[in-house]
């Protein structure tokens, strides 16, 4: 399909910190497949080191949105410009016959280290992120939870400025989810990028992000811009963030 | 154990069956006769087990490298695909005994055209399994190592080939009897030694007993081949079974 509109990724730091190099910003962009028009006239920004949720009913375009952002796909209108950015999907996709540490430097080898080379650039970010003892374990050793994590570290050795996260928790029991919530807060403050986060989820949204966007049902438009003033780490039962919750709830309802 | 047992009830019915039916010791020889046969012929057994082995074993080796690396090119080519699989699964319907004696004539009574056969009958099974295994990669898998930035190349050396591993060994384990019966007629096409061999000169001697004795050799090379491949594939692709087991506990 021929597109109309324009991708402007940029993949060397020719202007190091500006905002096409780190930052996403989508100008009234379209995308249709055949009949079915996923995104109508959607524009949005994240700024450099800014978390930003996107949140909708399902089918609303959500995914299409990240993969516009990385690269994957060109919109029909519109314009998408955005640094390097890489996707983690919602499923971990983690290689059942490769260590949990060699899956985590799985982008490294992909750029053309070599095995060693890549495990050990990474190897003390492993560490640091809580899953030092963890390294020789295979995929299938691993809980959900865990799993999630090494599918997070690989998306972030890919060393690109902006991470694209499809519903990173979606596969996980209530619980998980809250503590792997808490562990990717406390990885974003260590680590800070600029962040997608596409979540069916409110109180997920409110408790990462720092600007909650609402998208409307298919053709998918943004019908609410929530900004979470409220300092981290952010609780589900903190006051403020009920009320965000309540009023993205409000948005959400046609 | 009940494997076993079965085959124990199966030698004994046959035994009795040779002994109360009086039917023609040229045309089935007893168990005994058989066992009786393995001992006393088992330097002639060993000597032609060897050449045989060596062809079925060899022959599956370059079965397994032009089988790679058809499956490769048909992989990451779809106009070779479409020009080559119709063409490979035709290959799989022309009777060796066609074949067979324009290799001979070609490369005379040596191990070549042993391998050629072997390696032309147990290829194509290897190529789907093969095949299948470098498609099993997750389309989200792939969209991923994109933005990763991923190589054609890298992809396929990073993600595809592992997990196409797990289907060249079984497409190497159903290749295993094939094989075997390949070598035996690629033998009979013009050799000099062999279990093949050994069993068509015993069946137009006479000689039944021999006859049943090679083709008992053969049987034992074909599951001990078998098992080898059985036990690298727990060794080399423990994985593959597990991820199948973890889809199965799925919802």
């Amino acid at each position: 399909m021929p597109a109309k509109g324009a991708i402007q990724s940029t993949m060397a730091p020719a202007a190091a910190g500006s905002h096409h190099d780190e930052g996403v910003r989508l100008v009234d962009v379209s995308r249709r497949y055949g009949r079915v028009e996923a995104l109508a006239g959607v524009s949005l920004r994240a700024e450099p080191g800014e978390v930003v949720a996107v949140v909708g009913p399902s089918g609303c375009g959500k995914s299409t949105l990240l993969e516009l952002v990385c690269g994957l796909q060109a919109p029909d209108g519109g314009t998408v410009s955005a640094g390097r950015a890489v996707l983690m999907p919602q499923r971990d996709l983690l290689l059942p016959w490769a260590s949990a540490l060699d899956n985590a430097a799985l982008a490294l080898r992909v750029r053309g280290a070599s095995r060693r080379e890549a495990r050990e650039r990474a190897a003390p970010v492993f560490a640091e992120f809580g899953l030092a003892g963890f390294e020789a374990a295979r995929p299938y050793e691993l809980s959900g939870g865990m799993r999630q994590r090494v599918a997070f570290l690989r998306t972030l050795l890919a060393g690109a400025p902006v991470l694209c996260l499809d519903e990173p928790f979606g596969a996980l029991d209530a619980i998980s989810r809250a503590d792997m919530q808490a562990w990717l807060a406390g990885a974003l403050a260590r680590e800070p990028r600029t962040v997608l986060l596409v979540t069916h989820d409110v109180e997920e949204a409110v408790v990462l992000a720092d600007r909650v966007l609402v998208l409307s049902r298919r053709p998918g438009r943004v019908v609410a811009e929530l900004e979470v003033p409220s300092p981290r780490p952010r609780r589900p039962t903190d006051a403020d963030v009920v009320a965000l919750r309540a009023r993205a709830l409000e948005a959400l309802r046609p | 154990m009940t494997a076993f047992l079965l085959f124990l009830v199966l030698l004994g019915a046959w035994q009795l069956y040779v002994d109360l039916s009086g039917v023609d010791r040229i045309l089935l020889a007893a168990p005994t006769e058989v066992a009786s046969s393995l001992w006393t012929d088992r330097g002639l057994l060993w000597s032609n087990l060897v050449v045989t082995g060596q062809e079925v074993v060899l022959g599956l080796l370059v079965a397994l490298v032009v089988s790679l690396a058809i499956a490769v090119v048909v992989h990451l080519s779809p106009p070779l695909r479409r020009a080559i699989m119709p063409l490979a699964a035709a290959s799989q319907a022309i009777p060796i005994v066609l074949f067979a004696p324009i290799l001979a004539f070609w490369w005379g009574f040596d191990i070549r055209p042993k391998l050629a056969i072997v390696a032309l009958i147990t290829f194509f099974p290897i190529v789907v399994t093969t095949l299948d295994g470098l498609e099993s990669v997750d389309p989200a898998l792939g969209k991923l190592l994109r933005t990763f930035g991923a190589s054609r190349w890298r992809t396929l050396r990073l993600v595809e080939a592992p997990a196409a591993l797990p289907g060249l060994l079984s497409g190497a384990k159903i290749a295993v009897a094939v094989a075997v019966i390949g070598a035996v007629l690629a033998e009979d096409a013009g050799a000099t030694r062999g279990l093949g061999l050994m069993f068509t000169q015993a069946n137009n001697q006479l000689e039944t007993a021999r006859a049943f004795a090679a083709v008992v050799v053969l049987t034992v090379l074909a599951a001990a081949l078998f098992a080898t491949l059985s036990l690298a594939e727990r060794r080399l692709v423990p994985w593959a079974e597990r991820s199948r087991n973890r889809e199965g506990d799925a919802p």
